[in-house]
């Protein structure tokens, strides 16, 4: 069975890949998601705007209250004073590249052109095996246009993809009025990768106490449809290659991604609910499924079920609506 | 001679450059003025920095002075290079290894930045009272005048040492030296090598101790060869001077500075001479020079090593002309014939003269006098007075200087208005707040010039007493020639204000030279500040013709992105207009400086602070100043006009910044001061204060009960008393049943709040309909006018009956009037919650020890004290002895209340008949728990006081002298973790075991809160703190297990944040138990690195993730079988590193060592849990299987 399978220019074992999440964010973590059979690992998220402002608040406490009073004119010694920058994260990253096999993917958040081309290039010379920008800004200002957003989205990828050689993937948001178009427009500009979608920060509201609740909600396998969607539509359209991510609980959502469509299937809740051995029961899952159905490949089996290939494309569009709707009928 | 280098060092820092170069191990222990020694040894220890042999010192930091000098004794006698670094009493409790160490003869430098002994009070300033105080030691002493010197001396006393083996004292002045920012020439490490004889270190190392050839040192000795001993080592002193002048003259070939043991300064044949030692040596010399340039015969000799005081060196740099003497000591030596400096001049010449051995045969007029103790400012103008009283006829003899004597009149008169200051030097202060960065922003401009120009540069900053709010003046100077004056600029031409609001409460421009200029950080432009100014200013800028700048400092610094950072602006508005530099120049230096500070930051940061400069520049502007005054506005009295005597004669003066001027007379002889001052000094620091929504409050007493300034208060009354109410005044119905008609009122204190938020953080009542109101929110300071008639209505209300409070709760707890209030802490502390909580719940009949530190500073700092009295006069007696004794004092004062109480209890059985026998027995059996009880004793005592007055007997006289401790006493010892850790670990360990009724309240920072952030043995795992830069290695001591050992003392372990209830039924528990008391409170700390206003939050991550279980042990209940041992929180929820990383102190280490902070989290986590399991089973257990003692009887 050959389950292999190429992602953003890296040759994979096969299509099962852990994102982003708290499991990345150290090494023992990583080797753990290598010991459970990830083919790669994108790790978790490195944040220009927290960096920024934990070097700000450092400053801030290391400051606050000296030369005020004549015995205590500071209260910490004094550091070598370097900012607290991506250190921390490069070191794993570093770590990780070293001590395991797979690729290891980084994942990078920045505010600034600065940060992204510096910041970027720090990790490639860290030795990650990729990066997977995870762009996620929600726009509050309400005269900032769509096709500002557009053409951030798209700044942003020439700017990283000028600055570095490894591959580069983009983990799209779903908020776009035309999204296939937004990602052709990312694949022209030379992203090797789309993600779809990245779930972003949805805050609740505490009734009780009349404030914003900012919690965070695992994902749940109803939650595919969106990426799959568009996965299947993208199929065939983008040279690109495409990563689903969202809503893999079992061998099933990973195996809908792939006749979609996509590339790779990404899992992070589901190896936070179950542990990171769970991922090796999606890779049995997918591997069973396609014995029972006679693929020997996942070439064979990717994008069987995309708009291109189904029997049906008109489903994918409107008429899917319309049918789902009949159906209650 | 290699390279020259020039640095801008501290005092401290260029000493400390040496002493760890020339070292191997250094035994440290913190105290001001010299922990900066200690600190930078530290850091440098810890960045891997090696000594001139290419070896890293071991530092080390030890649990007292005491126990400092102890190991540096025993490095010593086993051969390695030692170092400390001290001051004061720390000093003091190094003397007993000081004799040891010299009489080993054993080569030792202890740098010493010299400081005042605590006596009627203490001091944190210099002088040479430590110095004095170990003169009979056998160390020698060396003494330096300035920040170079220091850096020089440092090394030649360690070179002396070593060829002499007679150990030293090198000593500068505490702040004055220690504390000046100056730019000196570096020694290189060539320089030091070349100072250090190898073969004298392998002679030391051979002298140690060692088996492979042993023998004994340190033996007891007899009457007949003591004595014999004493006198052995005299060739060595002999020897000395010598060894010390040729020291001396090859460090000068070396760098090219010469010294000499005494230098002489001034007109060959001069007929007047001062001889003074410190930095005090500098304003003599520059006196000299001016008198000399006037034609005055005058001179100043200037003594380096006072000890040994090498009588024919000094006869021989005397002038054979000279006529009269003035000897200037910087110390007090009470009862003595004369100061040390002093006695050792009149012997020297006097026994030269009985010899007939005296150059100019004839003895010359000699006269000591002191001055500058605690670094009370020293002059030119008053070392000219000494030179005009030294042209006297019979000039006056131990004499003061800067101050005013009329009480013993030994004072002598001066001019403030002599000038000496060189023209060319631009002389500027800035005034400024703690927490707005002028200091640092100065500093930095003295490193720009310093170290980027040929110019040289200096600087003094004088910080107010308070931790909260304090104000800042910075003296610094600039010139072409090297700047050696070691005293406050009394004439600069130019003045920074830095906060506009300081125009109405400080004389900024009492010290602003004619023709000098006025910056003036503003919210007003140009055109409208001059009317914002009171007449005061107005007349002193016509006056004084004095050049008007404004600048709004905040705006632009909003406008650029710099928030409420203005420290680069104003000292860019200083470089532009103080010519300094050429104003180009200076952009570009300020440039240059930003990018080397902010350059790893990012662009964008720099480019930020960029912007602020150039926009700078285009928002100062100069005033028009009109040539009348026209302001109506007058500066405000400093106490208000209903303040006591005291307050408005004495207190008023040192509040205004004007306590040099108080006369002798004016200060109390013993140290004895009011309670309660802090009252009449309105702060007015904070921005933003709490306002109370009547509507919303539940009256639950939380916000009440955490403030750390007792600025938030309670009352309930008869609603008919409300007719008087001024408009403005808030008022709610009492949520409580049983009072019908009765109101309730929390005032806020809005002029003495600092603004922290913690009451709003611990409000637990959210507005149902509104997002983020709650029932005290902050908000912009109100009318002051209408805050005021609250007040004082709020105050005319009768304080609540405490016999109808409920002491058993929180809610209850905010009806006792704070005895505490309004102190100086940190905006937002964590200790003085638990302080006021103390003076609440015992305050009328309560008697503090309180050990040096952070409470002994916000409790007793001059010029205003927040501990008060109640309407009845009575109060907490407070007093704070040492740091080390605190347990020992406060046993003191429980002795005294048995003996006195026993003796009242005799003598009133005796006299029982001849008042009133049932009242009498009625007082002996008085149980005295609970607060009723107390009332009724408390009248029971004023009635017997009242009968014994009506007899005319000498018992009845007795009995009233001690007839007070009749009434049940409160004896507590407070202070922090240093204390109770370290230093007093013993004596607390020893008051404990005593099973006498006494309490302790820990005040548990984990650090050195008031000396910096030193790390004690209360600081946890992983953190870091001063002394521990790699992360405290080693877990918290477990102080509630070791006292619990004993088992007849009562222990608690409490932190409000998590459960004030706790809190308040441990302090209560601990003062009804009639045995020894202990209370560990943990007391979120401005050391910790965390928002301040966020430490009740923090307190309670402590307890929930286990790192802080709060206990309490009672062995009252052992007695009726109980298990003593009570867990009061529950299991751990969450993670320690989900507190920790909160905190600045811990996540330090993840930033600098992340592997390290990863394996030192790692074990944390394994202590909380650890520990967590003891406590449970302890929990778990039956009273019986904890032992019982005899010691304590049960009330």
């Amino acid at each position: 069975m050959d389950l292999t399978t190429r992602y953003m220019g890296l040759e994979l074992k096969h299509p099962i890949v852990a994102s982003a999440s708290p499991l990345s964010e150290s090494l023992d973590g990583i080797k753990q998601l290598e010991d459970a059979n990830a083919a790669a690992v994108v790790m978790f998220s490195l944040y220009e705007e927290q960096i920024r402002q934990e070097s700000e608040a450092f400053d801030y406490f290391m400051e606050h209250g000296t030369l005020s009073f004549a015995e205590s004119l500071s209260y910490f010694p004094e550091i070598d004073d370097q900012p607290a920058g991506p250190d921390n994260y490069l070191d794993l990253v570093r770590r990780a590249s070293e001590a395991v096999d797979i690729p290891v993917i980084a994942s990078l958040n920045c505010v600034s052109s600065e940060g992204w081309i510096d910041y970027a290039r720090q990790l490639q010379g860290a030795g990650a095996s990729g990066l997977e920008l995870n762009i996620y800004a929600i726009e509050a200002n309400l005269a900032v246009s769509g096709r500002e957003v557009e053409q951030c989205y798209l700044d942003i990828l020439r700017l990283v993809k000028s600055s570095v050689s490894i591959p580069v993937a983009l983990k799209l948001s779903p908020f776009f009025s035309a999204i296939g178009h937004m990602a052709k427009q990312l694949d022209d500009a030379g992203a090797d990768a789309l993600v779809l979608f990245n779930r972003f920060y949805q805050p609740d509201l505490d009734i009780d106490h009349l404030e914003v609740a900012p919690t965070l909600r695992l994902s749940q396998a109803g939650e595919i449809r969106l990426p799959l969607l568009w996965i299947a539509l993208l199929h065939g359209n983008v040279s690109a290659s495409l990563g689903a991510t969202r809503g893999v609980e079992t061998a099933v959502e990973v195996i809908k991604y792939i006749l979609a469509g996509a590339d790779v299937v990404m899992s992070a809740s589901a190896l936070l609910r179950n542990g990171p051995r769970y991922l090796g029961n999606l890779v049995d899952g997918l591997s069973e499924w396609m014995d029972e159905r006679g693929f020997r490949s996942l070439g064979q089996m990717r994008g069987v079920m995309s708009r291109g290939k189904v029997k049906n494309p008109k489903a994918f569009e409107r008429a899917n609506y319309i049918k789902v709707l009949e159906s209650y009928k | 001679m290699t390279e020259r280098k020039v640095m801008t060092l501290e005092g401290n820092e260029a000493v400390a450059y040496v002493a760890y170069r020339v070292n191997e191990v250094c035994a440290i222990y913190p105290i001001t003025p010299s922990s900066t020694m200690a600190e930078l040894a530290d850091q440098w220890a810890a960045e891997g920095k090696t000594n001139i042999w290419g070896e890293v010192p071991l530092v080390v930091e030890m649990q007292s002075e005491g126990g400092a000098a102890g190991a540096v004794h025993g490095a010593l006698q086993t051969g390695a290079l030692t170092t400390t670094f001290t001051a004061s009493q720390g000093l003091l409790l190094m003397i007993p290894n000081m004799y040891k160490i010299a009489g080993e003869l054993t080569p030792a430098v202890l740098h010493v930045a010299a400081r005042s002994l605590a006596a009627q009070g203490l001091s944190i300033f210099g002088d040479h009272s430590d110095v004095a105080a170990v003169r009979d030691t056998g160390f020698a002493q060396l003494a330096s005048a300035s920040v170079q010197e220091a850096h020089d001396m440092a090394l030649i006393a360690q070179a002396a040492t070593l060829a002499s083996r007679v150990p030293f004292v090198h000593f500068f002045d505490g702040f004055r030296t220690s504390h000046e920012v100056s730019k000196i020439a570096l020694l290189s490490d060539q320089q030091i090598r070349a100072m250090i004889d190898e073969n004298l270190i392998r002679a030391h190392r051979a002298r140690a101790l060692n088996p492979d050839h042993p023998f004994i040192r340190g033996t007891a000795q007899n009457p007949d060869v003591y004595f014999q001993g004493r006198e052995s080592a005299n060739p060595f002193y002999a020897r000395l001077p010598a060894i010390v002048q040729q020291t001396m003259r090859r460090f000068g070939e070396l760098t090219g500075r010469a010294y000499r043991l005494f230098e002489y300064y001034g007109d060959p044949a001069a007929e007047r001479l001062i001889v003074i030692m410190g930095s005090g040596a500098y304003t003599v010399r520059a006196t000299v020079a001016a008198l000399q340039r006037t034609g005055e015969k005058v001179g100043a000799i200037q003594v380096h090593l006072c000890l040994p005081f090498s009588a024919e060196d000094f006869l021989a740099t005397i002038p054979e002309t000279v006529k009269a003497i003035a000897v200037l000591d910087r110390t007090k030596s009470p009862g003595g014939v004369g100061e040390p400096l002093y006695t050792d001049v009149l012997a020297t010449l006097s026994e030269a003269y009985l010899q007939g051995v005296l150059p100019s045969g004839t003895l010359p007029r000699i006269i000591g006098g002191r001055y500058g103790l605690s670094s009370k400012e020293f002059s030119p103008a008053m070392a000219r007075a000494v030179f005009d009283e030294l042209a006297k006829e019979r000039p006056k003899n131990h004499f003061t200087v800067g101050i005013h004597d009329d009480v013993s009149h030994t004072s002598l008169d001066y001019d403030p208005a002599f000038d000496i200051e060189p023209e060319g030097v631009v002389r500027a202060l800035f005034f400024g707040l703690g927490a707005d960065g002028t200091v640092g922003a100065n500093k930095n401009s003295i490193k720009i010039i310093g170290e980027s120009t040929d110019l040289y540069a200096q600087g003094y900053f004088v910080y107010d007493s308070k931790k909260s709010g304090s104000q800042t003046v910075s003296h610094v100077r600039f010139g072409a020639d090297p700047i050696q004056a070691p005293y406050l600029i009394e004439s600069a031409n130019f003045i920074g204000c830095h906060q506009f609001n300081f125009v109405e409460k400080v004389d900024v421009l009492a010290k602003a030279k004619r023709g000098g200029t006025f910056l003036l950080n503003s919210p007003f432009g140009a055109d409208a500040v001059w009317d914002e100014l009171p007449r005061e200013m107005q007349r002193q800028i016509i006056d004084k013709k004095l050049k008007l700048y404004v600048i709004d400092a905040s705006r632009v610094a909003l406008e650029t992105g710099m928030g409420g950072r203005t420290n680069t602006i104003m000292q860019t508005c200083f470089f532009a207009l103080s010519g300094v530099l050429p104003r180009e120049d200076a952009i570009a230096k300020i440039k240059e400086s930003i990018r080397k500070t902010y350059g790893k930051k990012g662009e964008e940061v720099v480019q930020k602070n960029f912007r602020a400069v150039d926009q700078t520049l285009e928002h100062l502007h100069e005033v028009q100043v009109p040539e009348s005054v026209s302001s109506a506005k007058e500066r405000p009295a400093v106490a208000p006009s209903g303040a006591p005597e005291f307050v408005q004669r004495v207190t008023a003066m040192m509040m205004a910044g004007l306590g040099d001027e108080l006369p002798v007379s004016a200060v109390p002889v013993d140290g004895t001061y009011p309670s309660g001052t802090t009252q009449w000094e309105k702060r007015n620091i904070a921005l933003s204060v709490p306002v109370w929504e009547p509507d919303l409050c539940i009256q639950c007493g939380n916000c009440s009960f955490v403030c750390p300034h007792s600025v938030i208060r309670a009352k309930f009354y008869h609603e008919t008393r409300l007719q008087k109410a001024p408009s403005a005044f808030k008022s709610a119905p009492i949520s409580a049943r049983g009072f019908p008609e009765t109101r309730y009122t929390l005032q806020i204190y809005a002029e003495d709040c600092t603004g922290c938020g913690l009451c709003v953080e611990v409000c637990p009542a959210q507005s149902l309909q509104q997002s983020g109101v709650k029932a005290i929110n902050m908000a912009p300071k109100p009318e002051l006018v209408s805050e005021r008639e609250s007040i004082a209505f709020f105050e005319r209300l009768p304080v609540n009956d405490r016999s109808r409070v409920d002491f058993s709760s929180v809610r209850g707890a905010q009806f006792l009037e704070p005895l505490f209030e309004f102190s100086g802490a940190c905006a937002g502390c964590g200790e003085t919650p638990y302080v006021k909580l103390l003076s609440q719940l015992f305050g009328d009949r309560l008697l503090v020890a309180n050990a040096t530190g952070c409470s002994s500073i916000y409790g007793g700092n001059l010029p205003t004290t927040p501990w008060s009295v109640n309407q009845e006069g009575r109060g907490p007696a407070w007093s704070n002895s040492l740091f080390e004794d605190n347990a020992e004092f406060g046993f003191g004062f429980r002795l005294t209340a048995d003996q006195h109480l026993n003796l009242a209890r005799r003598l009133a059985r005796e006299l029982q008949d001849k008042v009133d026998a049932q009242l009498v027995d009625a007082i002996i059996s008085a149980p005295q728990l609970t607060e009723s009880q107390i009332r009724v004793q408390r009248e029971r005592v004023a009635r017997l006081k009242a009968l014994l007055l009506l007899l005319d007997d000498e018992k009845a006289k007795d009995l009233l002298s001690v007839v007070d401790h009749l009434v049940r006493r409160s004896i507590w010892m407070v202070g922090g973790d240093g204390w109770a850790y370290d230093i007093g670990s013993g004596g607390l360990d020893h008051v404990l075991a005593s099973g006498r009724d006494i309490n302790v309240l820990v005040l548990d920072t984990e650090v050195y809160s008031n000396t910096g952030g030193q790390m004690s043995k209360a600081t946890p795992l992983g953190a870091v703190a001063k002394f521990a830069a790699a992360g405290k290695p080693v877990a918290k001591k477990d102080l509630a297990l070791q006292a619990i050992a004993y088992g007849n003392v009562y222990v608690a372990r409490v932190a409000m944040g998590a459960n004030p209830q706790q809190t308040l039924l441990a302090f209560r528990e601990a003062e009804a138990y009639p045995g020894p008391s202990l209370i560990l409170a943990y007391s979120h700390c401005i050391a910790h690195g965390i928002n301040m206003q966020h430490g009740m939050r923090q307190q309670d991550l402590a307890v929930t993730s286990g790192y802080w279980p709060l206990v309490r042990y009672n062995p009252a209940l052992r007695e009726s079988a109980k298990n003593p041992f009570v867990l009061d929180s529950p299991r751990p929820r969450v993670k320690f590193k989900d507190y920790a990383f909160n905190e600045l102190r811990y996540k330090m280490l993840s930033r600098t060592n992340p592997k390290e902070s990863e394996r030192l989290m790692a074990m944390a986590q394994q202590v909380v849990e650890q520990k967590w399991q003891i406590y449970e089973e302890m929990a778990s257990r039956n009273g019986t299987r904890f032992h019982p003692d005899a010691s304590v009887k049960f009330r």
